[in-house]
């Protein structure tokens, strides 16, 4: 299959600092790509480079065969690469059918009835229809992502970009986002997925990218990964989020 | 003296309109002007292009550092001097009174862009918006609720302001005022007339910003 997005030898720099070194990162159409590593790895700025909201100081970055450079027509590339973010982002001032509509009438020209028809399946796909002239500020952080994930979806992109979309979420709203995502992933689109929800990602991951001090450090499948990390310093970072599977239990009194 | 009073208002009501006129007809369109001008300079601000910035910077300090009748006289008796440009009294109290409007307006717009999260804007580009659309449907809707009181409150300084018009020559209310009291000594009535007449000037304008400020405080 043909690489949908590559990167090579591409850094990215903020000031001196160099938060992406020399990354080389090919994926696939189809693949779900998730991204793991310590906070201030790159992670982030890898998916927002993506779309084109950083810009890259050296490498190459191609989309579909095409070569992106910085003064690329990004408006035509963020349309086929959908992003969802950690604090949803939605609208205030528009209802959730007017969040969906604003990419695909006003930026795709599409008619407004037939993208409302594809936004109303969307909804009902994440079993939001009921809230399609709700505010956000009416609904609760899962569903707002929900409809984030719906915003993006109804630009019809090959990929979507998924940036800790439920690191801001209550325990019990992270399943239904996670839902969505399982969810597309089997439909087959390609995702490239950051988050700290390891059991997820070893679920939904067709490959895992581990990314330590702006270079990918690992790229593995999920089981090796996970059961078998080959870099020291993957194995200290998945100690740390399974310390309490491996703290000694209580005695029972 | 009451009826006499009233009389005399009634006899001068042509030309207290005529008055009324000019002096609601600069600050309407000063308003307009400043409004315009306001959100064009506060979208630039928030571009954060350097020498745009540094342009836009001078021109806020100048009309915040020179007082309005010092700029009124320059556009009114510098500019023929210095250019051969003359404008007339009326159109040079609308374009100086404009011009620091829209200096005003401009820092209340950039500061209700600048306190728009972040977020925002990264979320209507990653839809592929451009940035007149970035601005006319997601930032500049929401900074709209947060700029509203601020903007009103310079709106009815430019109605006050536009009295200094007078210095220049232009025959405003108060300069119709003036010209009644030197014929009939009755100050009291006259400048009566002109506190009754700012004030309905400018008090729909606070009442308004009040109640939309009330409406969007409690959604």
């Amino acid at each position: 299959m043909s690489a949908l997005i590559e990167l090579s030898g591409f850094s990215k720099r903020f000031g001196a600092v160099p938060v992406l070194q020399d990354i080389d990162l090919s994926v696939r159409e189809g693949e779900v790509v998730v991204i793991l590593g310590p906070s201030g790895c790159g992670k982030s700025t890898l998916l927002r480079c993506l779309n084109g909201l950083e810009l890259g100081h050296a490498g190459q970055y191609r989309f579909g065969g095409l070569e992106l450079s910085a003064n690329a027509d990004w408006r035509q590339v963020r349309q086929q690469i959908g992003m969802v973010f950690q604090s949803y982002h939605l609208f205030p001032h528009m209802t959730v059918l007017d969040n969906i509509l604003l990419g695909p009438v006003s930026v795709q020209k599409r008619a407004r009835n037939e993208a409302r028809q594809q936004a109303e399946t969307l909804l009902a796909r994440v079993g939001l229809l009921d809230k399609r002239d709700a505010f956000p500020r009416e609904l609760s952080g899962g569903q707002q992502q929900r409809i984030a994930i719906v915003r993006s979806l109804c630009m019809n992109p090959q990929v979507m970009l998924f940036d800790e979309v439920t690191a801001a979420l209550d325990p019990e709203m992270v399943k239904e986002v996670l839902e969505v995502i399982l969810d597309l992933a089997r439909s087959g689109m390609t995702l490239l997925i950051v988050t700290h929800e390891m059991a997820f990602a070893r679920a939904v991951a067709d490959r895992i990218l581990f990314m330590d001090g702006g270079r990918i450090a690992e790229q593995s499948d999920p089981e090796t990964f996970f059961s078998n990390p080959q870099t020291a310093r993957a194995q200290q970072f998945l100690e740390k989020f399974s310390y309490v599977e491996n703290m000694p239990k209580r005695k029972a009194s | 003296m009451a009826s006499s009073g009233l009389e005399l208002l009634w006899i001068s009501a042509p030309q207290l309109a005529q008055g009324i006129g000019r002096t609601l007809g600069i600050s309407a369109l000063a308003i307009v002007f400043s409004a315009v001008g306001g959100l064009i300079y506060g979208v630039l601000r928030n571009l954060g292009i350097r020498w745009i910035d540094w342009l836009l910077l001078v021109y806020l300090e100048l009309f915040r550092a020179i007082p309005v009748l010092v700029w009124l006289y320059l556009f009114f008796f510098g500019l023929p001097i210095f250019l051969g440009w003359s404008i007339p009294g009326f159109w040079c109290a609308v374009l100086v009174l404009s011009l620091w409007g829209a200096s005003e307006t401009g820092e209340v717009v950039r500061g209700a862009l600048r306190s728009i999260p972040r977020g925002q804007r990264e979320a209507g580009l990653s839809i592929g918006l451009g940035q007149a659309q970035l601005y006319g449907r997601v930032l500049l809707p929401q900074a709209l609720r947060r700029m509203t009181p601020p903007m009103i409150n310079v709106f009815t300084r430019l109605i006050k302001t536009s009295s200094l018009a007078v210095l220049i020559g232009v025959v405003d209310v108060i300069k119709i005022g003036q010209q009644i009291i030197e014929r009939t000594y009755e100050s009291v009535l006259i400048y009566g007339f002109l506190f009754v007449f700012f004030f309905l000037a400018c008090y729909p304008l606070s009442a308004v910003s009040r109640v939309l400020e009330r409406r969007w405080n409690h959604s």
